[in-house]
């Protein structure tokens, strides 16, 4: 006979209090909110899931959501592969290494807010570097708080200034795993470049860049500081993403509950969507 | 196929060498002959993965050039060589199926998909791979994967040298062996010129017709495996191969006689131009007897090591270590013996190099 010691559940304890009191507990709460109306004092009434009937069907969710697709999409399509070509470039090894190291860590360093204040003065028309030099020295048009064109580039330019390094240092590092002898029997099969990144660097790299694309789908997903601090969602609502809306409708006009069924609705989408990648981008090592 | 010739070889990796010591490689000079199956040997950092890299290309020699059939390939890159390469771990192409890791250096130079077909059935017969080629490579076992960086080299019909750089490495020991002997089989049917790196003598000895045996940056001896068996031209070929090595004892040399701890030994034959002072006498285990009540050099036995099919017995005499190899009974551990040297198998050593010639005579 095995012996049963139960007393072993003590040791799951602490993980499951943190969890309890920094994700479970908060979100139930939260849980609460979505399916009660509330008018204060502690009053609620059962409202089951109107809320999210409210939320899904409302046109200004389905505008926020595909202003978030949207920039996550561009942001993506551009860090990825932006990504990859400077860690492709970057010197594997000699003085040069933590030079360019350190440069690319830089504005991973910055944090968010700082981030959304600088590239906020940096365009401003009339002071700004960036700004007056576009509208003063080049005669181009450019104002971020009258045009949604250019409240749009300057976010997707923020994002990528501040995250590519990312993409750079988790490819860099997949990139010098590669032994020299990959090398050096591609250069004996006769392979070309192309032949080297698609077959050796491409693949010795995937599992980084499952990690990077994840990262950067998820934090981009989310974001709020550096847009919210740059554009403040505007101009009009043209740059108000997910997260921006969502802390609208909660505290600026305290409608906690379609808020709390958003934010609920806004978790499930990116953990799906997580998950649906993660999957996609497994499935080939599965197969044999 | 071709007859590969290095002339005046010399290599460092710093770009100014002052001194002897900054080379690598110090002046080679070294005919590897078409068709040949040739090991070479050394010690780790002896500088043969250095020379392994020049003949390929990967690496372009400080002095000296490389010959291809006489004509001269130093300043070629590697893949204008035709020369394939086998590393110490597997290079597979991981997102490749079996067939197209095979196919890829013919694809890469354009051959027509039939000759392709063709080329890699006959190497994936060869190698018995057949049944995995439709396989993902990265799923294979190192055995296979390093199979499969073999069947690259061989695939494409015009292969100048196929070069082996302990390619054994990541194999586990019940299959090197099998690995080993396929090499050998292969290099029987494609008769290409074939250059195995290794630091393990017995895989040198069994693929190889000729072996060359590197020290520091030189080449110390290049014949048979029964020439560097019974006749080491340095006494680093001595220890380096066998075991236990070569023994390797002090002696004076005394008109032409040599004395160890003042007795004379007897040696295979005269040594010429030898002249009085220390020298070393370079005795193989296999060719020491061990008696207790023989005549010879009084020794004692420090410890024996029974290995299996013989014993090995160490024994001190006049302070120097002296091993025997001996079959069947064997003295213990601080008996007083007397060893005695099989005198056509006695050399003399100058300055670490063989001096003595055989023949009779011999004082």
């Amino acid at each position: 006979m095995k012996t049963q010691n139960q007393r072993a559940w003590w040791f799951v304890t602490p993980v499951l209090l943190l969890v309890a009191f920094n994700a479970l507990i908060p979100m139930m709460t939260v849980v609460n909110y979505s399916v009660q109306e509330t008018f204060g004092d502690n009053l609620f009434f059962w409202q089951g899931l109107d809320w999210f009937e409210q939320v899904l069907k409302s046109e200004r969710f389905h505008n926020a959501l595909g202003r978030q697709l949207f920039f996550t999409f561009m942001i993506l399509i551009i860090e990825v592969p932006l990504g990859i070509a400077i860690a492709l470039a970057m010197p594997k090894k000699g003085p040069w290494v933590p030079f360019c190291l350190v440069t690319m860590a830089l504005p991973m360093l910055i944090p968010w807010n700082v981030v959304g204040a600088m590239w906020n003065i940096f365009t401003l028309p009339d002071i700004g570097l960036l700004g007056y030099f576009m509208n003063h020295t080049l005669g181009i048009s450019y104002d971020m708080t009258q045009d949604p064109v250019a409240a749009w580039v300057t976010i997707i330019i923020m994002d990528v200034w501040h995250w590519t390094s990312l993409v750079v240092l988790l490819a860099y590092a997949g990139l010098v795993s590669i032994p020299n002898a990959y090398y050096q029997a591609a250069e004996i099969d006769g392979a070309s470049n192309w032949a080297i990144f698609r077959f050796i660097q491409l693949p010795k790299m995937k599992t980084v860049l499952t990690i990077a694309v994840l990262l950067r789908f998820m934090d981009s997903f989310n974001i709020y500081t550096e847009p919210f601090v740059l554009t403040g969602g505007g101009p009009g609502n043209s740059t108000t993403l997910l997260s921006i809306d969502l802390v609208k409708i909660a505290l600026g006009q305290f409608d906690l509950g379609p808020a709390a069924a958003m934010s609920l609705i806004y978790f499930a989408i990116t953990l799906f969507a997580s998950w649906l990648f993660y999957t996609l981008m497994t499935l080939n090592d599965n197969k044999s | 196929m071709a007859q590969i010739k290095l002339s005046n070889l010399r290599h460092s990796y710093q770009p100014n060498p002052q001194s002897d010591a900054d080379y690598a490689l110090k002046k080679i000079d070294l005919t590897w002959e078409d068709g040949g199956a040739y090991a070479l040997l050394g010690p780790s950092g002896c500088g043969k993965s250095t020379l392994l890299n020049i003949i390929s290309g990967l690496l372009v020699p400080s002095e000296g050039k490389i010959l291809f059939n006489d004509q001269d390939v130093t300043a070629l890159p590697p893949a204008k060589r035709n020369i394939a390469q086998v590393f110490q771990f597997p290079v597979i192409y991981d997102t490749m199926t079996v067939y197209d890791n095979l196919a890829f250096p013919l694809r890469n130079r354009g051959r027509d998909e039939d000759i392709v077909k063709r080329r890699v059935t006959s190497i994936a017969e060869m190698l018995e791979v057949t049944d995995m080629l439709s396989t993902r490579a990265a799923n294979l076992s190192p055995d296979n994967k390093q199979k499969i960086s073999m069947g690259r080299g061989l695939v494409r019909e015009d292969v100048n040298v196929v070069m082996f750089d302990e390619p054994l490495t990541v194999i586990d020991p019940h299959l090197k062996w099998k690995l080993r002997s396929k090499l050998k089989e292969l290099h029987q049917r494609v008769k290409a010129t074939m250059i195995y790196v290794t630091h393990d003598q017995t895989e040198a000895l069994t693929f190889a017709d000729q072996v060359v045996v590197m020290q520091d940056g030189e080449v110390v001896q290049i014949g048979t495996p029964v020439e560097l068996f019974e006749r080491p031209a340095h006494t680093f070929v001595g220890h380096f191969i066998g075991s236990p090595g070569m023994n390797v004892l002090p002696c004076d040399v005394r008109d032409g006689a040599a004395f160890f701890g003042g007795e004379q030994i007897r040696l295979e034959g005269p040594v010429g131009g030898v002249g009085n002072g220390a020298a070393e006498i370079g005795i193989r285990p296999e060719f020491v007897s061990v008696s207790t009540n023989g005549s010879g050099i009084a020794a004692q036995v420090r410890k024996v090591a029974d290995i299996g099919r013989h014993k090995v017995v160490e024994a001190i005499a006049h302070d120097n270590r002296v091993h025997a190899i001996l079959e069947g009974e064997a003295p213990s551990a601080g008996d007083a013996v007397t060893l005695e040297f099989k005198q056509s198998q006695t050399r003399l050593y100058k300055d670490g190099w063989l001096a003595s010639t055989p023949g009779e005579g011999a004082q």
